[in-house]
């Protein structure tokens, strides 16, 4: 096992086998999360930062509570109570918290590439926990998870994001994600929204809802970003949810089977109807639970077996 | 690393077994409430068997369960390698059960005091007992087996390696000398 590297900024650099020793570890750390006494000596004597330049709820939460289930101490940085507001700057700010003798640092920026530069400025082990547009590995990990856990392989599976493309970093990583592990995946929203160069490998690229539901094994609604409505990406909101919204009669589209994924959080009856949502087909609460065993999982194979 | 003696063949492996059981019968006044742990990766097939063995002596089939004590090395946060790291899989409630924990050799006694943190953080057995295949030696910590099959002096540039069927093809017990 090992996953051979220092970072998890996206996939790049990372094997087929890697991740698939991430993907096995989270059965091990969801066993763990079932048991009376969650919590294990793994990380005893690490201390992690999370280090939050822009808000987020379920990715901190689930992050510190996985690093404390593991052990480890955690150092909060939220942006919002902190110095930056009197103008520090990203790497001044990641030197001071550096200087506490962080282990390893889980950034989200509201900036593409700023994981990167904490990674560089720290020289410690670096998370993304979401970086602008660009990346957010570990949602992609445990949605690639909870389809893991739903089929018992990816490879084949069919898998239809649908919503804002070109803003999400969620539909990039996981496209990057699920190809790599042989997914077929369709990235699928209004032609304003749709970035021609992820079409590459297995990933397709649509403006047709029907086509792109049509025999899915699974379909992913993105948050629609209301702050991106003024960019004049779309006419309006209404008429979004007409066109784009995943509810139960498109559902009918795909196989028997499917399942809803969302990454949160949710504008219930925008880009996905609110029934669907707290339907059986729904898996968004799983999702939410594996991502506390994948991120425990990821801090294990990061900051277990380094020195 | 070479080889210097071979300590136990399959049968004399098997006797050692069969000892043990007894003495684990003898000790609990049978296989009530007993239960059997084995830790990963030579002690599950050694509780198998010697849930086998109390089942042909008492006719009572005791239950099995599989620990994994990576998580809770007390070197985790040190080592230059990552170990590999399996399910703990116990399907029963150990808040009931004595449990026999089994492990192939008992050496610093550190993979036994991890075990037990492990097996605590999943409920309060009645107690833990301890069986080995070879005690030899060399303890860190005040942990001592009751169940032993073979005990083997041995100085610490040596090497015991307990092979089993299951997951070695042979049954034996060897020396090895480090180069």
């Amino acid at each position: 096992m090992g996953t051979g590297v220092k970072h998890l900024l996206d996939f790049q650099g990372w094997t087929v086998e890697g991740i698939q020793g991430i993907l096995e570890t989270a059965d091990v750390m969801k066993e763990v999360l079932e048991r009376p006494v969650k919590k294990v000596p793994a990380l005893q004597g690490i201390t992690v930062c999370t280090a939050f330049f822009e808000n987020s709820t379920r990715t901190r939460t689930s992050f510190e509570l996985a690093a404390r289930r593991m052990s480890a101490d955690v150092l909060t940085f939220a942006a919002g109570a902190s110095s930056l507001s009197k103008g520090e700057s990203l790497r001044d700010t990641i030197e001071t918290l550096n200087a506490y003798k962080v282990d390893a640092f889980i950034v989200r920026h509201h900036a593409s590439g700023a994981a990167h530069q904490v990674a560089k400025f720290s020289g410690k082990s670096t998370i993304n926990a979401g970086d602008g547009r660009r990346a957010h590995p570990t949602q992609a990990l445990l949605d690639a998870y909870t389809m893991l856990k739903e089929f018992g392989k990816l490879e084949g599976l069919k898998v239809t994001i649908v919503g804002d493309i070109l803003h999400s970093r969620v539909a990039r990583s996981n496209a990057e994600l699920l190809d790599l592990l042989g997914a077929d995946v369709t990235l699928c929203g209004p032609a304003t929204l749709l970035p021609k160069e992820l079409q590459k490998g297995r990933v397709k690229l649509t403006n047709d809802m029907q086509a792109a539901v049509k025999d899915a094994d699974v379909v992913m609604a993105l948050r629609l970003q209301q702050e991106r409505m003024n960019g004049g990406f779309l006419p309006s909101m209404s008429e979004y949810a007409l066109t784009y919204q995943v509810n139960e009669r498109l559902l009918e589209l795909a196989k028997d089977h499917a399942i809803v994924l969302h990454p949160g959080p949710m504008n219930r009856d925008l880009e996905i109807s609110g029934s669907l949502a707290d339907s059986e087909r729904s898996r968004i609460i799983a999702q939410v639970e594996y991502g506390q065993a994948i991120r425990m999982s990821v801090l294990y194979h990061l900051l277990v077996g380094k020195k | 690393m070479h080889y210097k003696a071979q300590i136990l063949d399959a049968h004399e492996m098997k006797r050692a077994m069969t000892r043990i059981a007894h003495e684990i019968l003898e000790r609990n006044k049978g296989a009530t409430d007993l239960a059997l742990v084995g830790i990963h990766t030579r002690g599950i097939p050694l509780a198998e068997q010697l849930a086998q063995k109390i089942a042909e002596l008492e006719g009572i089939q005791v239950p099995t369960g599989k620990l994994d004590i990576t998580l809770y090395r007390d070197d985790l946060s040190e080592i230059s390698r990552q170990p590999i790291i399996r399910r703990t899989e116990i399907n029963f409630d150990i808040g009931t059960k004595k449990i026999v924990l089994l492990d192939d050799v008992l050496f610093t006694g550190r993979t036994i005091r991890a075990a037990l943190d492990a097996l605590t953080d999943l409920g309060r057995p009645k107690s833990i007992q301890l069986a080995v295949m070879v005690d030899r030696g060399h303890r860190e910590l005040p942990i001592r087996a009751d169940y032993v099959g073979k005990n083997l002096p041995t100085s610490k540039t040596e090497v015991v390696k307990v092979k089993l069927a299951e997951t070695d093809g042979e049954d034996v017990v060897e020396l090895w000398e480090l180069e």
